[in-house]
Formats: structure tokens, sequence, C-alpha cells
């Protein structure tokens, strides 16, 4: 995973709760077996209208997301955060997202950040009225900031010293390979197993 | 203080504990699909690592598969290479997989318990997040996503955040033709689709433990619909007996001393919930989805609420998009919204039990003119279940398409979609837009409601159908 330390950029606002990740990424495109090419299914249906605020010309290049409540609602798919960042988005910014959608986005990378309703509506107010306006996502300092916005966000210090440090889970977890195996030597024999096929 | 069932279970699981880190839990059984698991396999392979447990680690082809002319090979290219991707990683890592055409394929939802692998007391996690279904049995089950389906191959434990926990009480009876597709779908109009955020979900009450275990399965089904982690209901005699012979339950000494563990896991009398909410199961009735999330729900027998009505502005705004994508008009009764299509199955409603529900409500009927019924039974076990009693001649003879087993109009991602602007009463679990078939309309409904509606061609329950509605023999 690559480090996360601090990012700027232009935004997108997108005034819509409950983005399921269906309309992040539409299933059809699930069938692909690689973690790389779905920008273009991004939001697919709502991009067919010319007018939708990712394919205005002035969001060209943005690269922080400002979204509704109850974001990446619905269907587990990693394709979700894999779309988003294929996209070109480090960052998104809702006051509520949906857990299975939050927990992916940690591990790839994807910095999701919480802040209250009335301050994600103010950074849409401020990037509507000007497109140019930047965001400063700040993970060291857990701040947001923009003009005449700034504001703390709360992040668990392990997933943020995960994601400053670029730390790949897994390394991290073999680290404890002795306690998964005396886990395993203690676990009952009425456990199920699916082998030998029964 | 005692503990709740979720932290029992979890407790159990607790691999290591140390201040500033979350649990590492140990994972009792992994169910994969073609899906959500090829970029895993692929990690792996990238970091020379092996699958930790492949005796606790099963697949299953379900996703893509169509649901006619399985013996042909597949038409749709990107589909095949999904399912031969799964078909191969399955080889290399010595993980045991039931391919289309096996006589144990199927939802992997429904796989899973027929099986009698999904016990109480376990831990189970899939790349899929109807993977609540499984707590029916009194097991810790969440979906996971495929960074997570990674670790879980390589280390059979994953790190997890700690949870809170919401009970959700449900007293009393459930009136005639209310059913567990009903008050699950009430309970996430009333809660909303992030009142369980964060939270495990504990359904309780006699309501709970008056449910068949298919019924339990379509309740802990639809907890991701309300945001939560997981949801659970205590396991208990009814639960004993829908495991006792399956192929994977614990045999002899085991069996007794995995019941008399089982029996340890309900909630204790002093334990504290985070949250509580309770509901009365007699005031319930039909209920059934009018908007593009599963919170915008009403009862059957009202009307297309107006967006006006909404206090949130937020709300507000989402029931008026819901409105103009589904083609509805506010104040228009439900009952008299007409349907191209009807769809029972999924992961929610594609079990025995519900294939029954909706066969005794279509025998000696037909389907409405205009009207595609499918019928998708959850697995192949399921299917040939429903031949046995002569439920597919049943749906046939209404009229009904009888197809092979598979996740189908669920989710669209096989040949089994609506056409835009179609729309459809569904058995499944999201109505969010485009999820049959892009800019296909669906309402959630119980098979009940499901049968009802396509006989008369509009939603509607048991209860609206009369004589009638018999076809002359």
């Amino acid at each position: 995973m690559e480090k996360f330390t601090a990012h700027t950029g232009r935004a997108v606002p997108l005034r819509r709760s409950n983005v399921d990740t269906d309309q992040i990424i539409p299933a059809h495109w699930l069938k692909k077996v690689t973690r790389n090419g779905f920008e273009d299914g991004l939001f697919e249906a709502w991009r067919k209208d010319p007018e939708f605020v990712l394919n205005r010309p002035e969001r060209q290049g943005a690269s922080v997301l400002v979204a509704g409540p109850e974001f990446g609602t619905g269907s587990s798919r990693e394709h979700a955060v894999w779309a988003l960042q294929n996209y070109g988005f480090k960052a998104v910014i809702s006051s509520r997202f949906a857990d299975i959608f939050r927990g992916n986005s940690l591990k790839n990378g994807l910095l999701t950040v919480i802040l209250p309703q009335e301050t994600v509506e103010r950074l849409q107010e401020l990037v509507e009225a000007d497109p140019a306006a930047e965001i400063t996502v700040d993970l060291e300092a857990r701040q947001v900031r923009a003009e005449g916005v700034t504001a703390d966000f709360e992040l668990d210090e392990n997933v943020r010293w995960r994601l400053l440090n670029g730390l790949d889970d897994i390394s991290l977890t073999l680290q404890h390979e002795d306690d998964i195996a005396a886990y395993e030597a203690a676990r009952p024999s009425f456990k199920p197993r699916t082998l030998p096929v029964a | 203080m005692g503990r709740t069932l979720a932290e029992k279970v979890w407790d159990d699981h607790v691999v290591r504990r140390a201040d500033g880190e979350p649990d590492l839990l140990f994972i009792d059984l992994h169910l994969l699909h073609e899906v959500t698991s090829p970029q895993a396999f692929d990690g792996l392979r990238l970091a020379g690592r092996k699958v930790r447990r492949t005796d606790l680690t099963i697949a299953t082809e379900d996703h893509n598969t169509p649901t006619l002319d399985i013996d042909k090979p597949i038409a749709d290219p990107v589909s095949r290479t999904q399912l031969e991707t799964l078909r191969r990683n399955a080889e290399e890592f010595g993980v045991r997989i039931h391919s289309l055409g096996d006589v144990e394929q199927g939802v992997v939802h429904v796989v899973g318990p027929q099986l009698g692998l999904t016990q109480p007391g376990t831990t189970v996690v899939c790349g899929d997040s109807h993977t609540s279904t499984h707590g029916a049995f009194g097991a810790l089950a969440f979906g996971i996503g495929t960074s997570q389906v990674e670790h879980v191959l390589a280390t059979q434990t994953l790190p997890l955040a700690p949870f809170r926990t919401m009970a959700i009480t449900v007293e009393g009876e459930l009136p005639e033709g209310v059913t567990a597709k009903d008050l699950i779908l009430a309970i996430i109009a009333r809660i909303g689709t992030g009142g369980g955020q964060g939270y495990v979900l504990e359904y309780r009450g006699s309501a709970i433990r008056n449910l068949s275990m298919e019924a339990r399965m379509t309740i802990c089904n639809m907890s991701i619909e309300a945001g939560a982690r997981a949801g659970m209901i205590a396991p208990d005699e009814t639960t004993f007996a829908y495991l006792k012979g399956r192929p994977h339950a614990p045999q002899g000494a085991d069996w007794d001393a995995a019941v008399e563990y089982w029996r340890t896991l309900a909630t204790d009398e002093d334990a504290v919930f985070d949250h509580e909410v309770y509901i009365d199961a007699t005031e319930l009735t039909p209920f059934v989805t009018w908007g593009t999330n599963p919170g915008q729900g009403a009862p059957l027998g009202s009307s297309v609420p107006d967006p006006a009505s909404f206090a949130d502005p937020s709300e507000r705004t989402a029931a008026e998009n819901a409105l103009k994508y589904m083609g509805l008009t506010a104040g228009t009764p439900l009952r008299e919204v007409p349907v191209d299509a009807v769809f029972v199955g999924s992961c929610t409603n594609g079990r025995i039990e519900d294939l029954r529900a909706a066969a005794a409500i279509l025998e000696g009927r037909k389907v409405a003119d205009g009207v595609r019924m499918l019928v998708v039974p959850g697995s192949v076990r399921v299917a040939l279940q429903a031949v046995e009693e002569g439920l597919d001649k049943v749906f046939t003879a209404a009229g009904a398409e009888w197809r092979h087993a598979g996740c189908s109009m669920c989710l669209g991602m096989n040949p089994d979609q609506l056409a835009p602007g179609e729309r459809c009463a569904s058995t499944s679990n999201r109505n969010f837009e485009g999820r049959q078939g892009k800019g296909g309309r669906t309402h959630l409904v119980s098979p009940q409601v499901a049968a009802a509606t396509a006989v008369l061609g509009h939603l509607a329950a048991p209860a609206d159908l009369n004589d009638r509605t018999f076809v002359e023999a």
C-alpha cells in the first residue's frame, strides 16, 4: 500500500445521500479479475448525464470527493474503492460511511474522512462557488483545510500509523504467527471443517 | 456484568489482544465465490503465500452463473474467465470448490448452512456483504472486502475494530400472511440504512424464537441493509434440530460437546446492550419498498409517500430522486403499482421454505398476462428438494420460469436482468438503482407478496386473491 501523509487537490461535490457501491461501480464491472481498469465504470449510470458533476469540465483532475451521508452502503465490493482510486481520487469526505466500504478504503490507502454534516456542506458550498478551490487532507495533523474551513478529524491511531507508513496488514499479522498457531492448537474438535468432503 | 451473544463469540476467537491495536480474531469458516476472490489469490501468488487453512475454506460459483443452458459453455466470455479463474485458483491452492453443475453448487449463503458448516459460536466471513445471513445460527458472520479475503486466506485471522451491540426485540405473534421479510423490511425502515452502523444486531423476543431457521436467515441476511456489522440470533432447539445430521455437523461425542457449548452462548440476563429497539409483531402488515434504498419501504396498504413529508432535507432529496427513478407519483396506493416482472430467489429468499410459500399461492393460479416470473432456487439441493415436492411443476403450470440455482436477477451479473424501465417485485435484498439491470426498478417483497403480485399483475398480498383467480382445470 502507498503511504498517505497529506494530499491537496481540487474537489468534486456530490450532493447525494446513500450512494451505494452499486452506483459507485455497477455489478457488470465486477467480472474483471484485476485491481485496475475500473475508472470508466465509476458512477457509470450517472455519468451518462452530461450535467453530472463528474462530467463538468471544471471538475476534471479533481482528487477529493466531498460526498453526502451514508456513502458506500450495500455490497462489500472492494472494486468501489479501486474505481475511485483508478479515477484519481485520493480522499473522500462524508459525515457517514458504511462500515465495509470504510474498511476497504483504508486498506487501500484511499483516505475516508468523517466530518460533521455541516462542515461537509460548507466544503461543498465552497467548491461549488469556486471550482478551483483546493482542499487539503492532512493525515499527519488529522486536519482538513480549505479556504475558511479548518476541521480536525478522528481516525483510529493504529489505522493512521499503517496509512502513514504504507504498511501491509498481512505482514504485520504474520509477525504473530505463534499466537495463531497456539490458538489453533487449542480449538475444540467439534468446530466445522470443509475437508475432507463429507 | 454479563455478556451478550456477540461478545461471547468475539471473546472466544481472540488470538491476540494488545493495547492500541485491534483484536486479532480467528476465523472458523471462510466462504469464497468468483467475484471477490481473484485479486486476493493474485496477492497470495505475488507474495509467495499459501492458503493457511484449506480445511476451513470452501468456494462456490454463484454470482456469474447462468440459470439456463448450464450444460453449455458460458456465453459471456468475461463471466467465463472469472469462473475459470476461481477454478484455477482453487486447484492451485487446494481449496474445495463446488462449480456449476455440481450437486452442492449454489448461492454461497445457502450452501454453507445446508452443508452444516455454519454453526453456532463460529466466526464466518466471505467477500460478500450478505454473509450476515449466517448470524441466524448464532455465528458472528460478516462481509469483508478483497484485501481482507487475502488476509484470511494467508493467516486465517482478521484484525477487527470493536463493535457496539444493539438488541432488536420483537414480541408477539406475526399476523397471518406477515413473514420474516416483512419484519426485516419494517425494521430497516424504522432504524434506517445507517441505523445499524458500527453495531452487531441481536434479534430476540418471542416472534424471533418462533421463526424457522430459513426465516431467521432472511432476517439476518438483511442486517447489512441497515448498515450493521452483523446480525445474530441466539441458537436454540430450532437451530440444533436444523443442524443435526447435516454433512458437516458434529457427530457422536463431538455433537454433545458442541451442543453443550452452544447452550452457553445466549446473552446473559444481566448483559447490557448499547442500544435497544422494540417492535410489536402484532402490528406488522406486508411491507414493500417504494424507493431506491432498502430503508425506503412502507406497508403494502399505504401509498407512495410525498417527499415533502420528510423533515430531514437529505431524506427529502433522496425520496424525490427515488420517485423520479422509480417512475412513481406521490399518493399512488402501492397496491395500484403494476409490475412487469417477478423474481423469487436470492440468498434472502431462495430457500425451500420460500419456494413452498410462493408455490402454495401459485397452485391453481396463473401469472398475469404480460408479467414474466422467474423462480431461481438458492442452490442445487434446494432445486432438487423442490422438484421432489413437485413445486417446479406448480411454477411452470402457472406460467413462471423455473431456473437453475444462482444469484441471478438479484444483481444481474448473469443474463437474468431487467430491461430499462421494467418494474419488478423481487424477493431479493437491494432495490438500488440499476441493481437488477440498467434502468430496472425494484420493489423488495416477501415470497408470498411476490406470488400474489405475479397473479394480479400489481403489488398485492395473498389476502387480495380471491377464488376468481383460480384457473378452471
